[in-house]
């Protein structure tokens, strides 16, 4: 007897939320260069070059829910501190570009970036050698936030640290960092961050069509970042952690190393997090301690949840909405965003458990239903199904 | 710590019949039930503030054999389950697995490796995954993090995962999700995924709470397939149930073994009357 057997050779099989929204990034990522660099800026249809940029940093944003829904959704670990690791890819790519400004300062010195000479630094500190490379730069973008994690996990989950007090601490991580950047002493710029950068790889940031290269790389960053957690969602590893999380001492007993597989796959989201970081910041244009701020985290919490948890495609779709909104908002009613912000996320909690996808996906059942009620005894089948479509797997919001 | 104890403990570490800890590892250990018995318990004693909770017990279970363990509350037989599966340390005696194996020396990882399933009283089953998935997740194998990321299903892995299936009635159920099964389905689950373990012995506590007549038959038929193959040791209130899968039954009664024999022989012992079957 043939039974129900989760296959691994494709990543998207049975997930049709995760299939339309890569079809809809290959089709932005197609007709976006077309409107911008194609379609004369006389055109009602030109898409202008800080639209593009807008829509890039959307791109990064959701792939960095992409890696918080991967640790909240799939393993019940609620990271409030996710934004500690996408700034530490991004001083990464920071430092990079600092570097590759050159002599072209305002101080001119050839090694030095500006605010080391202001500081009066006569050379550089052993921690920038080296971001000259590109090469280099890329490898510390995931390194470094993959070892902070990698340690912070390792000290946290072995010590069976769960729960609000996890929580907690990586709130207290992303703080600590906002307050060691600050410093002008640490040797990234203080309070004013890495900004007035020039070029990345030769090509001037400023230009048209190193935008739409940036844009690219982020939505193709998105894809690849999405295939591989919906690879590990899949594999048997993927099946263990959603036993983590909901089940932990149970997964415990059947002889997994809970700890170290929190530990692999919380280190693997917090390096797709600095990637989301690196990409980010070439587009911004800036890099400041107020990424590690913890309101940031607490707020890309909220893009998943209100996209709707342990999808994968969900947080994509709520990064983007809620994205949007703010982008409206800060500009329609600067002082109303907050409150926004508050009440979609108390909106959603009690309304919207499953977020924006769970109630598509809600809608889509009922009418499937109708549908097969109509012709007769089939309901109980078309149910299943569309449970299945939605993954089924976000319990209740739980902290 | 007296001189008299650690003098005792280094005698204890340098016995000429022993190894050192750390010379061995669990892997190497195997289990020597050439004669007879596969667990033996002997003058065991546990005590919670005072309160003797194991009073000098002696208990042996012979390979293959279906073994029933029933007393009053507070007779001691979730701690005798406590101190087997490595949870609870005795103040004193021995427990072995086969002839060679001390558990005492064990963590409960390591004695859930070596072949020692325990299922708990209320049933915790993964309930957002299938009954597959759930026997899947229970299956023996490499369970580090990395050859789990790359695991594949192997063809007699998967006839495992449905013969286990059919013993525990669930084949129909298989790709339902757990957390939608009755409560007997889930219990019968948990047994499924102790057997996914391959374990010499299973210690089962109050399979029966909560079930309907019919799910405790079905029960009853489905640890009385298990003897043989494994050796089962059943904790359980319900004397109906008891009598229809016991071949041996055990009294335990203030921490140690009050009588022991066939559920005829036991039932007409006077003291047991007295202390349990007579109230």
């Amino acid at each position: 007897m043939s039974t129900a057997i989760p296959m691994q050779a494709n990543p998207l099989q049975g997930d049709t939320g995760g299939q339309i929204m890569l079809a809809v990034l290959a089709i932005t990522a197609l007709v976006v260069p077309l409107l911008n660099l194609a379609v004369p800026e006389s055109s009602a249809w030109h898409l202008s070059t800080y639209t593009v940029t807008l829509l890039g940093k959307y791109l990064t944003y959701a792939l960095l829910a992409v890696a918080v829904d991967l640790v909240w959704g799939y393993l019940g670990i609620l990271s409030l501190g996710h934004g500690a690791f996408f700034a530490l890819g991004g001083y990464a790519m920071g430092m990079y570009l600092m570097r590759q400004i050159g002599d072209r300062g305002v101080y001119g010195d050839p090694v030095l970036p500006d605010f080391m000479v202001f500081l009066d630094w006569k050379e550089l500190p052993w921690f920038w050698h080296g971001f000259d490379m590109f090469w280099f730069a890329a490898l510390m973008v995931v390194l470094v936030p993959g070892l902070l994690a990698f340690i912070f996990g390792w000290l946290a989950f072995r010590s069976r640290v769960t729960g609000v007090y996890l929580s907690i601490i990586t709130q207290a991580l992303t703080y600590a960092l906002l307050l060691a950047f600050f410093r002008n002493e640490m040797g990234f710029g203080g309070n004013n961050g890495l900004t007035d950068f020039k070029d990345i790889l030769g090509f001037d940031l400023q230009s048209d069509v190193t935008r739409i290269g940036l844009f690219l790389a982020s939505a193709l960053a998105l894809a690849l970042g999405y295939l591989a957690c919906r690879w590990v969602v899949r594999s048997r590893l993927g099946r263990v952690a959603v036993a983590i999380r909901d089940a932990e001492s149970r997964t415990r007993f059947i002889g997994y190393r809970v700890d170290r597989v929190k530990v692999a796959i919380w280190t693997f989201s917090a390096m797709l997090a600095g990637i989301a970081g690196a990409l980010y910041v070439p587009q911004v244009g800036i890099i400041n301690p107020g990424e590690f701020s913890p309101l940031n985290s607490i707020e890309l919490v909220v893009w998943v949840a209100v996209g709707g948890r342990a999808t994968l495609y969900g947080a994509v779709v709520g990064a983007i909405v809620v994205n949007y909104g703010k982008s409206y908002f800060t500009g329609a009613f600067p002082e109303a965003w907050l409150f926004a912000l508050g009440g979609l996320f108390v909106l959603v909690t009690l309304f919207l458990p499953k977020g924006i996808t769970g109630l598509l996906s809600l809608l889509r059942q009922r009418r499937r239903s109708t549908d097969v009620g109509g012709k007769g005894s089939t309901g109980g089948a078309g149910n299943v199904t569309a449970e299945a479509d939605n993954g089924g797997k976000a319990p209740e919001a739980s902290v | 710590m007296t001189i008299q104890s650690s003098l005792k403990q280094f005698q204890e570490s340098m016995r000429r019949d022993r190894q050192f800890d750390f010379m061995y590892s669990v892997k190497d250990l195997d289990l020597d039930v050439s004669h007879g018995p596969i667990l033996y318990i002997e003058d065991l004693n546990v005590s919670f503030d005072g309160f003797k909770a194991i009073n000098n017990l002696n208990f042996y279970v012979d390979a293959g054999e279906l073994r029933c363990v029933i007393g009053p509350n507070g007779a001691g037989k979730t701690t005798m389950m406590d101190i087997i599966t490595g949870k609870t340390q005795p103040d004193s005696g021995s427990a072995f697995f086969g002839q060679k194996i001390d558990l005492l020396r064990l963590s409960e990882p390591e004695i859930a490796e070596i072949g020692i399933g325990r299922k708990f009283q209320k049933p915790t089953v993964f309930e957002y995954h299938s009954v597959f998935e759930n026997l899947e997740l229970a299956m023996a194998g490499d369970k580090r993090v990395f050859p789990t990321l790359f695991a594949r299903l192997s063809g007699a892995q998967r006839d495992r995962i449905d013969e286990v299936l059919g013993i525990i009635g669930l084949k129909e159920h298989a790709s339902r999700e757990a957390g939608a099964l009755s409560h007997g389905q889930k219990q019968w689950l948990e047994i499924g995924m102790l057997l996914m373990q391959d374990p010499h012995l299973l210690l089962v506590d109050e399979p029966v709470a909560g079930m309907t007549h019919q799910e405790m038959d079905r029960t009853a038929e489905l640890l009385l397939s298990l003897q043989g193959k494994h050796s089962v040791v059943v904790v359980e209130h319900d004397m109906d149930f008891v009598r229809s899968i016991a071949k041996r039954v055990t009294v335990l009664h203030q921490g140690s073994v009050l009588a022991e024999g066939s559920m005829d022989e036991v039932q007409n012992d006077p003291r047991v009357v007295e202390v349990y079957l007579g109230e």
